[in-house]
């Protein structure tokens, strides 16, 4: 429940031009900052929203009720523009 | 490398060579014949110069792509050199075999044409008798393999008020996004203007019928929505700028600011086979003639706008006002605005049996 997994068609890549992870789907190259390269990297398909803010929570030392807030902003939103899938 | 971004997209035109004929096709008037396309290593190495410049994103075209045979090492090739990879095609020409081969190669996203949401016209408007039921095979078998889809469909006014069951196919197909290009007069269109240019009518209700499929479709299905420009107060933000975020190559190797370029005949385009792509985005002149804002004349250059629209079309201004470096007339403060509503106003002086189809060269 409340899995966020990258569907067919969306991936991480490095870019060495710009320095930094970009997020490349359909007609879309979203370049990410360091906290969207954070949760998209805990991204597996397999840990569900609650546990990769609990892992960036005790990673970052920060507080879980921010993280949590910001990790499912930030994938309902790419969810939203089906650049993840929730499931 | 001074201000000058690197790009993010490249469009591949492979070939030129295409089974259908569409009306509007993207193509130049003057079409590259097949011997004169590159060949696989010559793409390779395109492909590499590409990614070192920053393109992150390939779009495989034609023509059709497939007309290819080498489809799929080209998709490799590109993989290998680390962009993502997406076929635009017609469906003609695409197996099931070569589906699982250019999956196997690492094809990321596939954008299926369709020229209508029947055979009956959609056959007629690309030209090609069979067509559509080839592309209603093709989907599902991107479907079944579970690959990316994007329908993308060219709207005008013979199939305009089809929109709504378009969205459905779409949906109904397994794609994640629709891309519903209405057409832009260049070239092939142009020639065909006055039998493809939809009513003020049939586009405000195609607004609206997008606009109620965005709120419907709640993230299931992307609607990229581009609608007729003539109909619009300001221009369109032409390739995010000229030599800002995209390129084109054509079949033999010339590198081009957009796909449409090669009408504007006072510039002089490079070829990648001839000179190294670097060089051509940072320093060709071709690249550099309309980049940024000092070539902007009045009302561009003291309009708050010119951020957001850079101007407009470079091409659009050469084929309605003779001057390249004019206002797009498309905009309400260009003194030319006159032209296209004067295109307007001509309305449906045409008919579909006027159209000029394109022809594949050999």
């Amino acid at each position: 429940m409340n899995v966020p997994v990258l569907p067919s068609g969306v991936r991480l890549h490095e870019d060495r031009v710009r320095n930094c992870i970009v997020l490349l789907g359909p007609e879309r190259a979203l370049l990410l900052d360091a906290s969207g390269t954070a949760i998209l990297n805990a991204v597996d398909g397999v840990r569900s929203m609650a546990e990769i803010a609990q892992e960036l929570a005790q990673r970052f030392g920060a507080p879980l009720d921010a993280v949590r807030t910001d990790v499912e902003g930030f994938l309902k939103d790419l969810a939203a523009r089906r650049l993840v899938d929730i499931v | 490398m001074s201000d000058i971004p690197a790009p993010i997209a490249m469009l591949a035109e492979l070939t030129h060579r295409c089974p259908l004929s569409c009306p509007y096709c993207s193509n130049p008037l003057e079409m590259v014949r097949g011997a004169q396309e590159m060949p696989t290593e010559i793409w390779a190495d395109v492909f590499a110069q590409a990614a070192r410049l920053g393109v992150l994103q390939l779009h495989l075209s034609g023509g059709e792509p497939a007309a290819r045979r080498d489809l799929p090492e080209l998709v490799a090739d590109a993989r290998a050199a680390g962009l993502y990879v997406n076929l635009i095609t017609s469906g003609i020409g695409l197996t099931a075999a070569r589906l699982d081969a250019l999956e196997a190669a690492g094809l990321d996203h596939v954008q299926l044409s369709l020229q209508g949401v029947r055979a009956s016209t959609a056959d007629r408007i690309g030209g090609y008798k069979g067509g559509f039921d080839r592309k209603m095979d093709l989907a599902r078998l991107i479907a079944d393999r579970g690959l990316a889809l994007t329908i993308n469909a060219v709207m005008h006014r013979t199939n305009l008020d089809d929109l709504p069951r378009m969205i459905e196919m779409a949906r109904d197909l397994g794609a994640r996004r629709i891309e519903i290009a209405c057409v832009q007069f260049y070239g092939w269109a142009l020639k065909n203007r006055a039998g493809l240019q939809p009513s003020r009518a049939q586009v405000d209700q195609a607004k609206a019928i997008v606009a109620a499929a965005r709120a419907d479709s709640n993230g299931r299905l992307v609607i990229d929505f581009v609608p007729p420009d003539y109909y619009a107060d300001y221009p369109k933000s032409c390739m995010g700028g000229w030599g800002s975020t995209g390129l084109n190559i054509a079949p033999d190797g010339t590198v081009l600011p957009c796909h449409a370029a090669q009408t504007l005949e006072h510039l002089e385009f490079q070829n990648v086979q001839q000179t190294a792509l670097a060089d051509i985005w940072y320093r060709g002149a071709a690249f550099n003639a309309y980049r940024g804002n000092a070539w902007m004349p009045e009302p561009c250059q003291s309009c708050p706008r010119k951020a957001l629209d850079h101007g407009g079309c470079r091409c659009q201004a050469l084929a309605l006002t003779g001057d390249a470096a004019a206002t797009d007339p498309v905009c309400r403060k260009s003194p030319d605005r006159a032209k296209v509503d004067a295109l307007l106003a001509e309305g449906e002086t045409g008919t579909d049996a006027d159209w000029v189809y394109r022809m594949s060269p050999v």
